[in-house]
């Protein structure tokens, strides 16, 4: 009870922790045309956004490629100046005290790294228990902590470079996270993990945001990530918000296909059964698209009864596939900009 | 503060202490060229006694004492740089910026860690063998020695500097390693690490020992040899302090430039 006032308190005294209000970001890229003639394009890479997350929560931030989510996370870093708008983390404007804000938010780069490549894992960390200067005990504690979680246990002595993408990913999330930061982001900490790891990550983030009430902002193109993390969902393309509310809103505006890949003993004319319409046969290999709101399991059911089946997988519909339809449904303007509930 | 460079530092140091079969590569290198240099030397001087104010035992002394600081001053590269100017192609740079840490205390930290481990796995054993086979000029009682190890690491910061410099211009020029490439040539030719500077006539040598890349070999085993002592020395100090104050000074304009150029245009 008095938690969850002081959680609607806290938005209203301090405006959010995360405060965006048209902000803008645009580059100037020159391309060569010629052997002399340079042409100067200008790229709206963020045109125009404004949200506002509160202490504690856990926003998707997704859009196809070139949509302006890494440029958004940079500016929220303040390693990029913002070209217009308002922009304040924690109540600090980012690109004018980068190293202050630093101290309070961790950042992941899921295609860098900020380990030490050449050294051990623990290495990093000893280094990050001096540059954020975390007290002595509260090292130790994080550190354990995130060892015990995230499997770290058997890496810490392993040189970076040795480490597989997913050790490595789990490694940079420790490393974010040590000095207690109030702030989170993610920008694809998934890409190129393997299911476990994805899973094992994903249960990491979200014991911390329910036992430390850390913000999380995370980019990403696997709406599964999402599906098991995010309650808030903000969708991105060109530079634009175009949708801000619940994963479930999101489907329910732009009803996307789920794929369910069938393998069967062997070729056979198209599969028909109810519910499912069949997109694809190669070989034994064949594709049905079904509602993604609907349920797989009568489907599976009734292939399995009729068909020789060997194995299925199911597919999600990419963020692609939703944003076109999202289009197809709702030409113009953003879609139904969330409130402030 | 100190503690986080002096951990960045150590880092570097065993850093490079893990690569044990480059060591001993380097050090075969270097004790190979020792010989031939020193021989060579040997033949010039039985011709012109006394050339550059150095008699043979000094100048073979030279030789073999440059082979120890050659990897130390990274004359000739071999340190912080190569990752540096890869960091700026591939645009990592930009996340570095996110630290709450100096870049270039940083990368200072990392480049005299880095000659530590060097004074020690590449130099020590190349004048060793040089000194079981050749008769060489080295002092006996502590003080020059000391007064030696504060010449190598105001020479290795002047070099640090002057890499630094090379290295950021890979903000500005695409092809960042021909600059590299550039600073190399001058640190092999000025450094005095070819011939000792005083053996050049007229203006050129004048100007060789005015230049920094003079901090780097020629003045610190000038300190070790004797040839700088009481004023002297404190000009030779003084000398190489100013050197490294203006390049740091200089080296800290142009990175408050890239940052600028990667923070406001994006890299
Ligand atoms: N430093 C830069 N200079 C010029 N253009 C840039 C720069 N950084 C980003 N852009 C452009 O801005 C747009 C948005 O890029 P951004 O990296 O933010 O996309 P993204 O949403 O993260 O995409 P992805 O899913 O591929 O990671 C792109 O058109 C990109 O080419
Ligand atoms: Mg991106």
């Amino acid at each position: 009870m008095a938690e969850e006032a002081i959680r609607t308190a806290d938005p209203v005294r301090t405006g959010g922790l995360i405060e965006l209000d048209g902000l803008e970001r645009v580059f100037d890229v020159r391309r060569r045309t010629g052997p002399l003639r340079r042409e100067k394009t200008r790229v709206r890479a963020v045109d125009g956004i404004s949200f506002t997350v509160s202490r504690g929560e856990m926003v998707g931030y997704i859009g196809p490629n070139g949509a302006g989510k890494s440029t958004t996370v940079k500016m929220l870093t303040g390693i990029l100046t913002p070209s217009g708008g308002r922009l304040r983390v924690a109540g600090i404007d980012p690109s004018r005290e980068r190293t202050r804000l630093a101290r309070r938010i961790g950042v992941v780069f899921g295609q860098r790294t900020t380990l030490w490549w050449d050294l051990p894992l623990i290495d990093s960390y000893r280094l990050m228990h001096r540059m954020y200067r975390i007290p002595d005990a509260r090292y130790r504690q994080n550190l354990e902590r995130c060892v015990e979680l995230l499997d770290l246990g058997a890496l810490l002595d392993v040189p970076v470079r040795q480490l597989s993408l997913g050790q490595r990913m789990r490694g940079d999330i420790a490393a974010a996270l040590l000095h207690d930061p109030e702030v989170l982001y993610l920008d694809e900490p998934t890409i190129g993990l393997d299911v476990v790891s994805k899973a094992k990550v994903r249960e990491f983030l979200r014991d911390l945001n329910a036992e430390r009430a850390t913000t999380v902002l995370l980019t990403t193109h696997d709406l599964t990530d999402i599906e098991h993390l995010c309650n808030r969902v903000m969708v991105i393309d060109h530079g634009r918000l175009v949708y801000d509310g619940t994963l479930t809103g999101l489907h329910a505006i732009a009803p996307g296909e789920r794929i369910l890949v069938v393998d069967l003993e062997h070729r056979l004319p198209p599969i028909e059964v109810a519910g499912a319409r069949p997109v694809r046969v190669e070989g034994p290999r064949q594709w049905l698209a079904f509602p993604a709101s609907a349920s797989a399991a009568p489907i599976v059911a009734a292939i399995a009864d009729g068909y020789p089946l060997v194995d299925l997988s199911v597919r999600e519909p990419d963020i692609e596939s939703v944003i076109a339809r999202m289009y197809s449904e709702r030409p113009a303007g953003p879609v139904r900009p969330r409130g402030s509930s | 503060m100190v503690r986080l460079y002096a951990v960045v530092a150590a880092g570097s140091f065993r850093r490079y202490a893990t690569y044990r079969a480059a060591t001993a590569a380097g050090v075969f290198t270097n004790t190979v060229f020792g010989f031939i240099l020193a021989h060579t030397y040997t033949a010039l001087w039985d011709e012109r006694p006394g050339l550059g104010g150095y008699d043979l035992s000094q100048a073979v002394t030279y030789v073999w004492v440059c082979q120890a600081l050659l990897m130390t001053c990274a004359t000739m590269g071999g340190g912080f740089e190569d990752e540096l100017v890869e960091r700026i192609r591939t645009g990592d740079i930009a996340i570095d910026l996110h630290r709450p840490a100096d870049p270039q205390l940083w990368w200072l930290a990392r480049d005299l860690g880095r000659a530590a481990f060097h004074l020690l796995g590449r130099g020590a054993a190349p004048l060793l063998l040089g000194a079981l086979a050749f008769d060489l000029a080295l002092p006996a009682s502590p003080l020059p020695w000391l007064a030696f190890a504060a010449s190598v690491a105001l020479g290795a910061t002047v070099s640090f500097a002057l890499r630094y410099l090379a290295a950021l211009s890979a903000f500005w020029l695409m092809d960042g390693a021909g600059v590299l490439h550039f600073s190399w040539l001058a640190g092999m030719f000025f450094s005095g690490m070819l011939l000792p500077l005083t053996v050049f006539p007229g203006a050129l040598g004048e100007l060789a020992r005015l230049l920094p890349w003079s901090s780097l070999l020629q003045i610190p085993v000038d300190v070790l040899l004797g040839k700088r002592t009481g004023w002297a020395l404190v000009h030779a100090y003084a000398f190489q302090l100013g050197w490294a104050a203006v390049l740091l000074g200089a080296g800290r304009l142009l990175q408050s430039a890239a940052t600028r150029r990667v923070v406001v245009q994006g890299g």
